[in-house]
């Protein structure tokens, strides 16, 4: 098993005739995703790479295809209402690669997107998500992953790939890795795919990347101290990130912490988390913490 | 993006919220006729800079005479002002704000943020004005009143009424208090701000609310759809090399330290300036190139980082997702043959067409340390600075 995405998820990509969405469309379906349609207005009833079918929109794919997860490559000034279409259109998940939508716009989306429980939004501005050898919904390069039974969250995606790239290369293979995305206000926390792959029987452990800013950390660790029965091992990056640069000030202020790293690196480590000291440890740091 | 003061109090009584009579002076000449337009009373002469900390550098002054203000006004634009968020070089005072003195019974504090956490802009205000918030926030963080706010429905009548009474407002003066709230809540929502703050919010003598400072920064992923506030950008006010990394849609922070970075990707740029550190050295700057860049935008990343002087070595670290490492190839390659790479230059791929861009550095014959992983990389940086 795994979590989100896996052989059986039946995928749709809206923006798929977009150079982004096209090379990537290219890459999923190389990997051996199924996708099974793609949304692109006005270009309704053509077909991509000869046998996928483009719709005008997302409640037609739906219709005609059954899809049940969505990638979208839709650029930022539309993206926030692709997002829309897509959760109206009764797709389960929705992943969103697009980086640049402004702030305000995602702030709309999400009061929908949480009044409607059967959708889960994953992103903006992440990798994507992926179940290695089984589906790869996103722009991740598909060769580091090796199937297996750690799962990954991240903030960041080129993150993520060395992070992977680590257990892959230590023989620790991973469940499903899930890029949470880097902008302030995203779909899905930490605390929600901890959750998941706590429930996961095929999950042995997790490993989470955080960054500095907000309190996202903060609130994963002490989820994990009261929640979480597998090891979870993590890295903290920015430890030497200037204040004031990368984080608007008075956002850390509401949460009552600073959004600093060291701050973060302790709650984690409180909460029995193993944290990784160097970026190049992060793979180790999953091997120590499931030695226990 | 930021802007300065009296461009951000203008947004304001665009949007209803009464601020003190005042006029933007570019000459003590200019500033000394403001004052008499002004009445000749008591004034106080602002220099206009993005840094706060502005009265603790000398840069905002009470004037009682055309003297004083001709004198002030002559000081603030002759001389840069060092501020503690400045740094000890300054900034140079290009514009004062002249402004009618205010008679002020108490200072208040209130601004608007986006509250990652419930995913909703949030409202705070405070009865400890003209105090740093962050100081309020860890020292009392009960005086601090949240309001969260419905983006649909902006600030409602009854928060208003809820964050006046707490406040300790008399009942006039919560109405008065109305239109500062309702309209800093309209530009924040209209204008896409990241932040909108009034510090002080000042009740005065006659019991009127009027902002006395204030401050706003806007989301930079918007400015596509703001126009007006696109053009309240002040160049000079930002760093020459983040200014041209924007530009070239690269994301740029200069730093102290003596090792350039070039990544892709903002949390792997974090970690390759961490892992820097971590090894002994002290990174430069952190230099995101993005997920999609080009060749060009990489060799002008490349210009940005090596026309830093303090550079002594730089490292690239590339782990190609959207990116191709082929691509980073040939921008090292054309950065070599057009800006000339006279430090040592460390360079880690990985990723997407890797062997294609290892096999193209090493046949290049250009003098490249290559790196096998990320701790060989730093390693090696270090010791090449």
């Amino acid at each position: 098993m795994s979590i989100l995405v896996n052989k059986e998820t039946r995928l749709l990509c809206q923006g798929i005739t977009g150079k982004s969405g096209a090379f990537h469309s290219q890459q999923c379906l190389a990997y051996g995703t199924q996708l099974v349609a793609g949304v692109t207005p006005g270009k309704g009833g053509t077909t991509f790479e000869d046998n996928v079918p483009v719709f005008n929109t997302v409640a037609e794919a739906v219709k005609e295809t059954g899809v049940n997860a969505s990638m979208i490559f839709v650029p930022p000034p539309f993206a926030a209402d692709s997002i829309l279409e897509a959760a109206e259109a009764g797709i389960e998940l929705v992943i969103a690669i697009t980086e640049g939508i402004p702030a305000n716009d995602m702030v709309r989306a999400m009061r929908t997107i949480r009044s409607l429980p059967n959708c889960r939004l994953i992103g903006p501005n992440g990798p994507g998500v992926i179940t290695p050898e089984e589906c790869k919904i996103g722009i991740m390069p598909g060769y580091i992953h090796k199937k297996g039974s750690i799962g990954v969250i991240s903030r960041s995606g080129t993150l993520t790939y060395e992070a992977v790239w680590q257990l892959t290369n230590l023989g620790l293979g991973q469940s499903t890795c899930v890029g949470l995305g880097g902008d302030p206000v995203v779909g899905s926390s930490f605390i929600d795919i901890l959750q998941l792959f706590e429930d996961d029987p095929d999950t042995e452990a997790v490993l989470m990347m955080g960054e500095i800013g907000g309190d996202a950390e903060e609130r994963a660790a002490d989820f994990v101290a009261k929640n979480m029965t597998k090891p979870v091992a993590a890295f903290i990056a920015g430890q030497t990130a200037p204040p004031g640069k990368r984080m608007g000030h008075a956002g850390a202020i509401i949460s009552g912490s600073s959004g600093k790293a060291s701050d973060k690196i302790a709650a984690l480590r409180a909460a029995g988390i193993t944290v990784a000291d160097s970026p190049a440890e992060m793979g180790l740091a999953v091997q120590k913490a499931l030695a226990g | 993006m930021k802007i300065h003061e009296y461009q951000a109090k203008q947004l304001l009584k665009d949007a209803g919220v009464p601020i003190p009579t005042s006029l933007l002076a570019g000459s003590a000449d200019e500033a000394v006729a403001h004052f008499d337009a002004l009445g000749g009373g008591v004034a106080v002469v602002k220099a206009q800079v993005h840094a706060g900390g502005r009265g603790k550098g000398g840069g905002v002054k009470v004037v009682r005479s055309k003297q004083e203000c001709k004198s002030e006004a002559e000081r603030i634009l002759a001389n840069p002002l060092i501020t503690p968020q400045t740094g000890p070089e300054g900034v140079t005072v290009k514009k004062l704000l002249v402004e009618q003195a205010t008679d002020i019974a108490h200072e208040y504090y209130v601004a608007i943020v986006l509250d990652r956490a419930s995913q909703l802009p949030v409202l705070m205000a405070s009865t400890e004005g003209g105090m740093e918030i962050e100081e309020v926030a860890a020292k009392t963080p009960e005086k601090i009143i949240k309001t969260f706010i419905d983006p649909d429905r902006g600030l409602l009548p009854y928060q208003v009424r809820k964050i006046g009474y707490l406040l300790g407002l008399k009942n006039e003066q919560v109405k008065a208090a109305g239109p500062t709230l309702k309209g800093l809540a309209k530009v924040y929502l209209d204008k896409d701000c990241s932040l909108a703050e009034i510090n002080p919010w000042v009740r005065t003598a006659d019991g009127n609310m009027i902002a006395l400072d204030a401050k706003m920064n806007f989301d930079d992923n918007a400015l596509f759809r703001l126009k007006d506030i696109a053009e309240l950008r002040d160049e000079a006010e930002e760093d020459p090399g983040e200014l041209r990394a924007g530009q070239a849609g690269l994301s740029y922070v200069k730093l102290d330290g003596t090792i350039g970075c070039l990544v892709n990707g903002a949390g792997l740029a974090m970690s390759t300036m961490d892992i820097i550190k971590y090894h002994g050295g002290e990174p430069a700057n952190f230099l995101d190139v993005g997920g999609g860049a080009n060749a060009e935008q990489v060799t002008e990343a490349f210009r940005i980082i090596l026309s830093d002087p303090t550079v002594k070595a730089v490292l690239v670290n590339i782990f190609g997702g959207i990116m191709k490492c082929d691509t980073i190839a040939t921008a090292i390659m054309t950065a070599f043959k057009e800006v000339g790479v006279k430090v040592p230059l460390v360079c880690r791929l990985e990723g997407t067409n890797v062997e294609l861009g290892r096999k193209m550095l090493s046949e290049s014959g250009l003098p490249i340390i290559t790196a096998s992983d990320l701790t060989d990389a730093a390693k090696r940086v270090v010791e090449a600075a």
